[in-house]
């Protein structure tokens, strides 16, 4: 049965969310956007005291309920939405791939003592939206059962906080096999403080500042045997049918609907703005019109407003699907795909039709208009998740669309 | 709780309606194209299946189904993916009965409604579109006003499908600022129906002006009585049937295009297997997507008996642009050949444009 009515339970954290974005994350935004690299360590221990109360929170088997919690965050600040202390990506990863034993000896510790972070590294200087050129060796050493791992990872989401400031993780995607392609790459969970694995470099943004995005060298760093997630075993056969591949790609259909999540909190809070100046200044936005009776600031907000709509049934869609054990990998991508290009739309046109308030760093609208931008890019690209949607919708291998 | 799923009934009830689709209306409709016309019998074959009579009340001899907006998004969708004329057509009586069901007294559900419960399809209509560029469902130039009890009603009409065979007119006219609905029975004296239009698309759809001159109808004629009809609830019913009627043209659209796009070769391999195409199919298919589900919300609510001005035209709003740039990339996605009246996409390009002109021509 269609049914677009939220349970009550997904109503009040959803309200709750919205009223902690307003009193506590909002007055906090500025401030870690314009100290790029400070932490916000009394919001950080708050997050983690509410998440020992909830219960802890995963990305995967996340519900509707809970996407539309990340999108209230994401209203009140993406950047700070990212810096919020968790397993992460990392732990992602290891909830699709790893063995039940792994989940409990790695994921434990987000679940007690001080905040901890997990995170993962895919991308590597030579390697971006094409993730299986990547460089990152691991080498079983058979002497002493270690795995040995080199090579550098860039443009990890929170890596400086799992690995430098908490006991935490980063799950790092390396080949054993470099000519075995996709089929040779595998998840490493590295812990810190396991020497040989440093972060080098933490990157500065054009937006979403609060939160790290750090590069992590790999010198000769030893990890046990056991820290591999799956099975190291390469098939050399069809390379896009290979569990190792098909895992990381299971993560990024449980990930990119929240993505698309985070844009559309970013888009509504811009969307949001310029409808309270217009409130303030008493002008209406008038409904069922036609086109011919509008002003043109009217049409541009019922554009906006459309285009977020549009996008915030895709990404629900994409949820719901996942907490239905749907396979989604096209409406994954089309949810992210199309919530990328929208936050950015909404954005850059909030910022021209505001004018000058737009422009200026005494409101939060610029910042939004470049944090928004962030959501177009990471977690696979615009233009990756067009090609998934294109590969999907015409039943092509990527040898086939490239 | 949230849900994406169609309930049984409402899936057997569209694929009842894909199949016949693909048994009539898409074995016909380029012919009607250019012939202007549509075979009696798919129009026949088409009322058996009971889309109007199912949602009219048992005491009214309708089949008393629930009445469902969002149900109606979907007849609507998949028909206009067989053809929007045919559609459009099979679903005119709607234009009454709906607003009857919904609005009128109980005198007007007695008087109408068995009408449209028999064997033969009904011809009735509506006529609420004026001839000029900015016409305003709202601020009709077309009047009513009080006359011996009754009403006079004076306007030029446009866009009226099947007017000419029609029993029934739901003619909309200003009322003291008001948009109204009255009902002019055929041969009222002052109502003059006038030539058939030509129009860029819909061929197949018999639509035509209408004048009325110092036309009388009773005060039992004005829809819903003393109450009058909510007029924006009916304006919020059509954009919803028009959105899945979008949706269906382009989903035909980007259909095509797709499967032409695997078939056409060009420097050694299928056209699909560029980017340039692959991405432009990708996005006609999220668009096509998006608006149905806005489509959805927006019916939802009007089936909760809630206010969905804001969601019905802003989803009316995104389905206009949307159908357009579909069928647009539809025909550029054949290049030459989609300009081409061998291929069905230049019907579809015609077709979609009339989606921001066709304001309360379809209603679910």
């Amino acid at each position: 049965m269609i049914d677009f009515e939220l349970t009550a339970e997904e109503q009040a954290m959803i309200d709750s969310a919205h009223k902690e974005s307003l009193e506590v994350i909002r007055p906090l935004a500025r401030y870690y956007d314009e100290h790029e690299h400070e932490s916000p360590k009394d919001l950080i221990a708050r997050n983690w005291q509410q998440q020992a109360e909830g219960g802890g929170s995963g990305i995967l088997g996340l519900g509707v309920g809970a996407s539309l919690r990340i999108l209230e965050n994401c209203w009140g600040d993406a950047g700070l939405m990212l810096v919020a202390p968790g397993s992460g990506l990392g732990g992602a990863a290891i909830l699709t791939s790893g063995t039940q034993e792994q989940q409990a000896k790695f994921l434990k510790r987000f679940g007690e003592g001080e905040p901890k972070w997990g995170a993962m590294a895919m991308t590597e200087p030579g390697a971006g939206s094409d993730t299986a050129a990547i460089q990152t060796m691991a080498v079983l050493d058979n002497e002493t059962n270690e795995w040995v791992l080199n090579g550098e990872k860039i443009f990890i989401t929170g890596g400086q906080r799992a690995m430098d400031e908490s006991d935490g993780l980063v799950v790092v995607w390396a080949t054993v096999d470099k000519t075995a392609g996709r089929a040779g790459m595998k998840p490493f969970v590295v812990e810190a403080g396991t020497p040989g694995a440093h972060i080098d470099k933490v990157e500065n943004k054009l937006g979403i500042r609060a939160s790290d995005t750090a590069t992590l060298i790999l010198d000769n760093c030893r990890i046990p045997y056991e820290n591999i997630l799956g099975s190291p075993e390469v098939r050399k056969v069809d390379p896009s049918q290979t569990a190792g591949f098909r895992r990381a790609m299971a993560t990024f259909d449980a990930t990119r609907p929240i993505i698309a999540a985070m844009a559309l909190g970013v888009g509504r809070a811009a969307l949001d703005f310029v409808k309270d100046v217009f409130e303030k200044e008493g002008i209406p936005i008038r409904y069922g019109l036609p086109r011919h009776e509008l002003t043109a600031m009217e049409r541009d907000i019922m554009d906006m407003e459309a285009s977020y709509k549009a996008a915030l049934m895709l990404m629900l869609r994409a949820v719901w699907m996942m907490s239905q054990f749907q396979p989604n990998s096209l409406e994954a991508s089309m949810a992210k795909a199309k919530a990328g290009i929208v936050v950015s739309r909404i954005t850059q046109k909030a910022v021209e039709m505001m004018g000058p308030l737009g422009y200026s760093r005494k409101n939060l609208l610029e910042k939004w208009m470049r944090d928004g931008k962030i959501n177009d890019i990471f977690e696979g690209t615009g233009q990756i998740n067009m090609l998934i949607v294109a590969r999907r919708i015409l039943d092509y291998t990527r040898e086939q669309l490239k | 709780m949230i849900s994406f799923s169609p309930s049984e009934d409402q899936q057997m009830i569209v694929n009842m309606v894909k199949e016949f689709v693909n048994d009539h209306a898409r074995k016909v409709y380029r012919e009607c194209d250019e012939s202007g016309d549509i075979p009696a019998n798919v129009i026949d074959t088409a009322w058996q299946l009971g889309f109007i009579a199912s949602s009219i009340p048992e005491e009214f001899e309708g089949f008393g189904g629930e009445r469902s907006a969002l149900t109606g998004t979907l007849i609507a969708e998949e028909l206009a993916w067989g053809d929007l004329s045919i559609a459009m057509h099979i679903l005119c009586p709607a234009l009454v009965a709906t607003p009857v069901v919904e609005m009128g007294t109980e005198e007007q559900k007695r008087q109408y409604l068995p009408s449209f419960c028999g064997d033969q399809f009904k011809v009735a209509t509506a006529a609420l579109i004026e001839p000029s560029y900015n016409f305003n469902p709202a601020s009709l130039q077309t009047t009513a006003k009080p006359d011996n009890g009754g009403y006079v009603i004076n306007g030029e009409k446009c866009y009226v499908p099947l007017a000419a065979d029609a029993d029934l007119l739901l003619v909309y006219a200003n009322e003291s600022g008001n948009t109204q609905g009255f009902i002019v029975e055929k041969g009222t004296p002052g109502l003059e129906i006038t030539e058939r239009e030509k129009n860029m698309g819909i061929k197949a759809l018999a639509t035509y002006e209408l004048s009325l001159k110092n036309c009388k109808v009773p005060k039992e004629n004005r829809l819903g009585g003393d109450a009058g009809c909510d007029f924006g609830r009916i304006m919020n019913l059509s954009r919803v049937a028009l959105c899945g009627m979008a949706v269906g043209v382009a989903r035909a659209a980007f259909e095509y295009a797709r499967d032409y796009a695997k078939e056409r070769h060009a420097f050694g391999e299928p056209i699909a297997s560029r980017q340039a195409i692959a991405f432009m199919l990708a996005e006609m298919a999220i668009d096509v997507d998006a608006t149905r589900l806005m489509t959805w919300e927006a019916a939802w609510k009007l089936d909760r008996n809630e206010d969905a001005t804001k969601e019905a035209s802003l989803a009316k709003m995104y389905a206009d642009d949307m159908v357009m740039s579909v069928t647009n990339n539809a025909v550029q996605v054949l290049g030459g050949h989609g300009y081409i009246r061998d291929h069905p996409v230049e019907l579809w390009f015609r077709n979609g444009r009339g989606f921001a002109t066709f304001d309360g021509m379809a209603i679910v």
